[in-house]
């Protein structure tokens, strides 16, 4: 191993040095000289008519340069979709016009209307509350089910209603499944929610448009995580500016968890105002504008049957959710709650039926799109829910429910009901890692003392599955997805051995700066300080598809690989020519390449510097220069798995949840940096606890959103948390990338709701407590306590 | 338009803010330190927390008009005068105790203020004290190990 770290090593990371110093450069860092600001009027009504919108004061305000209304942006596209879902019928899911600003209708809280672009950010905000909008209020629908109801106000007037789609999987097992469940010893139901959140990463979205009339050419600065896909939709789709003349720039962002994934119309607009106004526009989100214009996560209403033959095997899984899109659909919205979820519902089990049935519904809401699992958090809460309570129905220990319909080590490759083929796995061995880290045999002894002072204590139990490594391009194409998905790096050597790595993976928190670098020293056998990552700038790194999914290492580092591979295959044919000798007696080790089993050699450096002043050189076979490109397409998904335990500790009196402890067994396969990885994971179970506990994004039946603010929305807090307790050593690699990678960045938010409402049922139990929905707030579950008297 | 004029990290800066500019605004556009990070518009997320006067202070929550005349401590002022990363940074580094970094300056400008005021905080002080600076991505367990590490250090 490299002495400064390779694959396997806990290496430091380089990025934390300007993080820790006050030198990272986020967005709202950047500021373009003559700049100006752009401030958005935005809805305060979840639904109405526009009828006029006059801007004649607000104009003649200080230092007003212009103000955009949807008049400016006639022949200019919506925001797209990037995901087409067909229906359970063969129909196109029903896809409705996402303006840049509102055209006609408003249809949620914080929609744009207007927006004033001037000389400072205040006067923007001034001028933009003396624009008088005169809009007519309509019924706002914000329930799932009352807006299916025949009679519904509905939120897009071109629609046949708000039914985005209903969509069946496998259509073809309906009826086996209503077979199954209709004839089974045994049919446990469950109705639940899982609860909208706000992704919340802690720097609020910024974009900055700038315009170069004498080049004719667009700079977007942006919050994402993927910018060339920001460049592709908003330049083939909205704006029809062709990629050679519009460069997109994510420099550091501030975390993401999926929200930073989508295209807005911000980033549009800042675009197209720089032009219209021969100005840089720069407009920088609150905290309050980004509770209503990020795109939320979750919200589901799932009814889950699980049917068990007298022996406690898994027969059959049927399911019904209604799952809100919100007033328009997002760029990946659709993915979600079908291809994302509905595969996920075998899990680790040898389930051989499963249906799924979602139905999309448009609401008066914020549109809903991936946060951090994305459909898999959904799938996974269900069904560990739903065996919970299976197995405490029929009186089998939780644990051991799951172990009886555990597939086997010796199964894979495992061809589950649901689409997917798991490569690889060991739950089994993962169950019993987290029986030893989390002392489930003296679970017993701290319930007796939790008695003992009035608690109720229990321990909850989920083991997941996700797919991740997001994916195969021409199966998510056939799922309807109107993009590729594979990675790309381009590997540049300098003349004197030093490399740099242009990656269309993108960092915001994930420290691909630092765990990128170690695969490829380990690869030649040099330092990794010797190389360097480059990524979030379309005009200096190939295209790619950007970091969401758990795809970085599993597929931006695949490619990374593959192109460091053509790398070393050039410079072994360098090297045998300097060595005269033969490639394949050619041996790389330590940066040395030597000729077998002699002492002739030559340094890595050596064989850089020949590509570069290539005077003694194979010119007539080889090119000159070390610099590679690769694109990765993964086979399959990578399918890490693992099994969470918590335990909680419950306040009858109060209804109040503490968490005592929360253990982590997972299978990531092999693993780069293991600090990293467990910081991953630490991050993933504070959203999940998060999820179960405190946050909830609620509107109430007029479309308002009452969750507006960190004084309305539960942040999970240091002191809400506990240390936890992590083991990544049970380790099945992935058997179709090169390094026998998983992902990880989303394990810990898929498996840790069902461990934290396992637990606290389980600690209510004896009281007939069955269930309660996140988050399990002090009075919800006073509440729950109070209904099963 | 006020006049107005503090030192900065041992560096006097000067001036003209309108009444209602926040300290943290002067912050990063008068004085050009963007370390101070803005994270939300209630004062809860603690990303814009440095020093006034020697106190840990939220930045949105004054006017830079109000500290006129203050002395100012930021992140920017927090490594070693050879520029080497401070006892907290570098205990933050050690333990992986930040991802995005975006929160990272007020949790490093709180924890100094924190191990001011006690050398050796248990866990629960830790977390306590930590209840005003919002982190979404390491869930804080790797932030309590480094104040613990830089606790340990500076005795």
């Amino acid at each position: 191993m490299p002495a400064d770290g390779g694959i396997g090593a806990s290496t430091r990371r380089r990025e934390d040095v300007r993080f820790l110093t006050g030198k990272g450069q986020y967005t709202d860092d950047i500021n373009i000289r003559g700049q100006a600001y752009v401030h958005f009027l935005r809805s305060d009504i979840a639904h109405g008519k526009i009828n006029n919108i006059d801007t004649s004061d607000a104009e003649n305000m200080p230092g007003v340069i212009r103000i955009f209304t949807s008049k400016d942006f006639e022949g200019v596209g919506g925001v797209p979709c990037g995901w087409q879902v067909t229906d359970r019928f063969g129909q196109p899911m029903q896809e409705p016009k996402h303006p840049v600003l509102a055209e006609g209708k408003v249809r949620h809280v914080g929609e744009p209307i207007a927006a004033v672009v001037a000389e400072t950010r205040e006067q923007a905000r001034d001028a933009a509350e003396a624009i008088i909008v005169d809009i007519e209020e309509l019924p706002a629908v914000i329930d799932m089910k009352a807006a299916l109801q025949d009679g519904a106000t509905k939120v897009h007037d071109d629609l046949t209603g708000n039914l985005c789609f209903d969509w069946g999987f496998v259509e073809e097992n309906r009826e086996a499944v209503d077979e199954a469940i209709r004839n089974a010893a045994h049919v446990t139901t469950l109705e639940l929610t899982n609860n909208r959140l706000v992704a919340n990463p802690m720097e609020p979205r910024v974009a900055i448009g700038d315009y170069d009339a004498a080049r004719d050419e667009h700079t977007l600065y942006t919050t994402s995580q993927n910018p060339h896909v920001i460049r592709l939709l908003m330049g083939a789709f909205v704006l029809g500016i062709p990629e050679n003349k519009l460069r997109v720039i994510a420099p550091d962002v501030g975390g993401g968890f999926g929200t930073k994934i989508f295209h807005y119309q911000e980033e549009a607009f800042c675009t197209f105002a720089a032009k219209a106004v021969n100005r840089p526009v720069k407009w920088t989100s609150s905290r309050s504008e980004a509770f209503m214009s990020d795109a939320h996560g979750r919200d589901h209403v799932t009814k889950i049957e699980l049917a068990l033959d007298e022996n406690g095997k898994f027969l059959a899984v049927r399911t019904d959710t209604y799952a809100n899109m919100g007033a328009y659909l997002s760029t990946f919205a659709p993915s979600v709650p079908t291809w994302l979820h509905g595969t996920l519902m075998a899990g680790n089990y040898t389930t051989p039926l499963v249906y799924v049935n979602v139905k999309a519904v448009f609401t008066n809401t914020v549109p809903v799109d991936a946060y951090r699992g994305a459909g898999r958090p959904e799938a996974t809460f269900q069904l560990e829910r739903v065996i919970d309570k299976a197995a405490r129905e029929l009186g089998i220990d939780p644990i051991e429910l799951r172990r009886r319909n555990f597939i086997q080590p010796d199964q894979y490759p495992y061809a589950t009901p649901v689409a997917l083929e798991y490569d690889t796995g060991n739950y089994p061995a993962t169950m019993d890692k987290l029986v030893e880290i989390a002392d489930i045999k003296g679970f017993a002894a701290r319930k007796a003392e939790s008695e003992s002072r009035g608690k109720k204590r229990g321990l909850g139990i989920a083991h997941y599955i996700e797919a991740c490594g997001i994916a195969p391009s021409n199966l998510v194409g056939q799922l309807g997805a109107r993009a590729g998905l594979y990675e790309s790096a381009t590997v540049r050597v300098n003349p004197t051995g030093g490399l740099v790595v242009m990656t269309g993976s993108h960092s915001h928190g994930q420290g691909h700066e630092t765990t990128f670098p170690q695969v490829v020293a380990e690869m030649i056998g040099i330092d990794a300080g010797m190389v360097e990552i480059v990524h979030g700038d379309t005009a200096n790194t190939p295209m790619g598809m950007g970091t969401y999914g758990s795809r970085s290492i599993a597929v931006g580092g695949s490619a990374i690989v593959r192109a460091t591979e053509k790398i070393i295959a050039k410079a072994r044919k360098i090297a045998a020519h300097l060595l005269e000798a033969s490639d394949e007696d050619i041996e790389l080790k330590d940066g040395q390449f030597t000729v077998k089993g002699t002492d002739k050699s030559v340094a890595w450096g050596d064989v850089c510097l020949a590509a570069y002043v290539p005077h003694n050189y194979p010119l007539e076979d080889l090119e000159p220069g070390l610099e590679e490109t690769a694109f990765y397409d993964p086979a399959n998904f990578v399918y890490p798995a693992g099994a969470y335990a918590c335990e909680v500790e419950v306040d009858p009196e109060t209804g109040k949840v503490e968490i005592m402890s929360f253990c982590a067994a997972d299978d990531f396969g092999n693993i780069i940096n293991p600090m990293i990885v467990e910081g991953q994971v630490h991050g993933g179970l504070a959203q999940g606890i998060g999820q179960a506990l405190l946050e909830h994004c609620v509107y109430d039946e007029n479309g308002q959103l009452v969750s507006g603010s960190y004084m309305d929305y539960a942040m999970p807090r240091a002191d809400d948390l506990p240390s936890f307790v992590t083991d990544t050593s049970c380790q099945t690699p992935c058997t179709h990338n090169p390094l026998g990678v998983k992902g990880c960045g989303e394990a810990g938010a898929i498996g840790a709701p069902p461990a934290v409402v396992n637990a606290v049922v389980d600690a209510l139990a004896d009281m007939g407590v069955t269930h309660i929905d996140m988050p399990l707030t002090p009075a919800r579950v006073w509440s729950a306590i109070q209904a099963a008297k | 338009m006020i006049s107005v004029t503090m030192t900065v990290n041992g560096k006097p800066v000067s001036g003209a803010v309108e009444g209602r500019t926040l300290l943290v605004d002067f912050l990063r556009e008068t004085a050009g330190l963007t370390g101070t990070h803005v994270g939300c518009d209630t004062s809860q997320c603690g990303a814009c927390t440095i020093h006034v006067n020697g106190r840990a202070v939220k930045s949105c929550t004054m006017l830079a008009a109000e500290a006129d005349g203050a002395e100012i401590a930021t992140i920017e002022g927090m490594a070693n005068p050879d520029g080497s990363l401070g006892v907290i940074q570098a205990a933050f580094k050690e333990h992986h105790g930040l991802q995005c970094g975006f929160c990272t300056p007020g949790m490093v400008m709180s924890a100094a203020s924190l191990l001011a005021e006690n050398r050796n905080p248990s866990e629960a002080e830790i977390r306590e004290y930590l209840e005003g600076n919002i982190c979404r991505c390491t869930g804080y367990h790797n932030i309590v190990k480094a104040i613990q590490a830089a606790a340990a250090q500076l005795g």
